[in-house]
């Protein structure tokens, strides 16, 4: 089967995928109004934080959170298109789709291509908030590019696991399944505060779980001070790749049952 | 109409209110789950804060213990909303507008579920709260204060829902105010004190929004004891907003059994 078919696939499917949520308000709001809230309520509700002794990021607070929001945008923008493929399955799409694809794994990517413009568009409008808030960035070029292709591979990684877990389940009910333990990486990470000033049970699992590296070296990029990049990229790529396997899994399962 | 028929049709009503809300693990379990996630994960994260000066305890988890509660009434917005949207769209209001049923009754059955679901999670965030230490410096009297306090915000809330399920008749208009509700929740005292919010619009914006008002009516209790004036400002607030949604809900069943 030519390379051409697996291209003309994805990109059939990321094209209407990209239609739909352009053309669905109640597709883009859900990604893009929490990280927002988060963004507004803890860059505003929370700036005295940095005044804690200890608090030692060099860009402010509101850099320090948007380290954050950056990085849940983009993980919602790859768990929210699982939704959307959890939705084609019951709809029945997902179905005639796979019986007219010549090459089926073209339909992740496709998938891909669409969660990727999703958490492309979420990013713009918080990154625009965020620099009417005072946001500012002081890291290079460079900086940049490392930070927000750090954010891409979040993004794939949570795409492919909400891919995996749709193809599986086929239903919108697994809607859970795919976000909370998204949430729960996320937020067991240091959030609100450096690492080093966490306290109790969320200390010990930040220290555990990898998306505290990954959200360290974004914060360091965005304050040009880089740390933990080769780390951080590298358990993003793993998360990434352990993801493919998962959503492989989930393609195969979804062609048992067609 | 008697005043017992009354009585027997809000019975009637609210025992289906009480047990459909019972039966739906779905609708239970996150109501409960994810206020005490966010509760424990903001406790731990930002534990922290309790060091800038002027925090007025030590201790985080006693000042985020409110915010389950409010967060937990939330929830009772997208519960009674669901419900009475589910009786527009499968025609069960239909139905009971063929009957002699007075719509006071059926309006108070409605709520009886929200009160119910209200009533689990205010024991369930205290007992959570007594026994991760937070204690109640109001003592047992408090305790019972929050849960009316908490209650008639619960009410408020699942007015709203209720609201917009009667003039929408939609499940999915009812889940699209969730995020507005949510921002309600974040643009207030949520996080610190108000006197501790350095962002000037942010404390405007804090001020001004009533959900500071419950957040603290509930807080006051927890860590400060009896504060008459944080206590007056969380009931008219609550009270306020459940007079209102409760007027809009009844405007809007009026509208809805007519145009059936």
């Amino acid at each position: 089967m030519s390379r051409g078919s697996f291209t003309s696939v994805a990109l059939a499917v990321g094209r209407r995928n990209v239609h739909n949520y352009f053309t669905n308000p109640a597709m883009i709001i859900p990604g893009l109004l929490f990280p927002l809230f988060f963004f507004t309520a803890f860059a505003g509700g929370l700036s005295r934080v940095d005044s804690v002794p200890g608090f030692d990021y060099p860009a402010g607070y509101t850099a320090f959170v948007y380290g954050f929001v950056l990085l849940q945008a983009s993980a919602f923008g790859g768990i929210f298109t699982g939704f959307s493929i959890a939705r084609d399955f019951e709809s029945g799409f997902s179905r005639r789709l796979m019986l007219a694809a010549p090459r089926r794994s073209g339909i992740i990517a496709g998938y891909w291509v669409a969660a990727v413009t999703r958490a492309m568009f979420n990013v713009l409008l918080i990154t625009a908030v965020a620099l009417i808030a005072g946001l500012e960035i002081t890291g290079g070029p460079l900086d940049l590019l490392g930070l927000y292709t750090l954010a891409l591979i979040v993004n794939a990684a949570a795409m492919l696991f909400g891919s995996g877990v749709a193809m599986r389940l086929r239903t919108m009910q697994a809607g859970p399944a795919m976000q909370v333990p998204a949430f729960l990486f996320l937020f067991l990470a240091p959030v609100w505060v450096p690492y080093d000033l966490l306290a109790g049970w969320v200390h010990a699992a930040a220290t555990v779980n990898p998306i505290t590296l990954v959200l360290e070296a974004g914060r360091g990029f965005i304050a040009a001070d880089p740390v933990k990049v080769l780390p951080a990229f590298a358990v993003a790529l793993g998360l990434a790749g352990t993801s493919v396997l998962w959503a492989r899994g989930g393609l195969r399962s979804a062609e048992r049952a067609a | 109409m008697s005043r017992s028929t009354l009585a027997l049709q809000v019975g009637m009503l609210a025992r289906r209110s009480v047990v459909r809300t019972m039966r739906q693990p779905a609708m239970i379990v996150p109501a409960l789950f994810f206020p005490l996630l966010l509760l424990a994960i903001n406790s731990s994260g930002l534990d922290s804060a309790t060091n800038l000066p002027g925090f007025p305890t030590d201790s985080y988890f006693q000042f985020a213990l409110a915010i389950a509660f409010v967060q937990g009434a939330l929830f009772s917005a997208n519960s009674a909303g669901t419900n009475v949207s589910a009786d527009v769209e499968t025609g069960f209001l239909n139905r009971l507008s063929l009957t002699p049923l007075r719509r006071v009754a059926l309006l108070l059955g409605q709520l009886a579920g929200i009160l119910a679901l209200g009533l689990i999670q205010a024991v369930t965030f205290l007992a959570v709260g007594v026994v991760f230490g937070a204690g109640i410096q109001a003592g047992v009297p408090g305790a019972l204060v929050i849960v009316a306090l908490s209650l008639l915000i619960s009410l408020g809330f699942g007015c709203i829902g209720a609201f917009v399920a009667l003039r929408t008749g939609s499940g999915e208009a009812v889940q699209g105010i969730f995020p507005l509700l949510f921002a309600a929740l974040f643009l207030s005292s949520m996080a610190l004190p108000r006197n501790l919010i350095e962002t000037d619009w942010f404390q405007t914006v804090a001020t001004w929004n009533p959900v500071s008002y419950m957040l603290e009516g509930i807080r006051s209790l927890v860590i400060t004891g009896w504060d008459g004036e944080a206590l007056a400002l969380g009931f008219a607030c609550a009270g306020g907003l459940a007079v209102l949604t409760l007027a809009a809900t009844s405007s809007a069943l009026r509208t809805r059994m007519a145009r059936t």
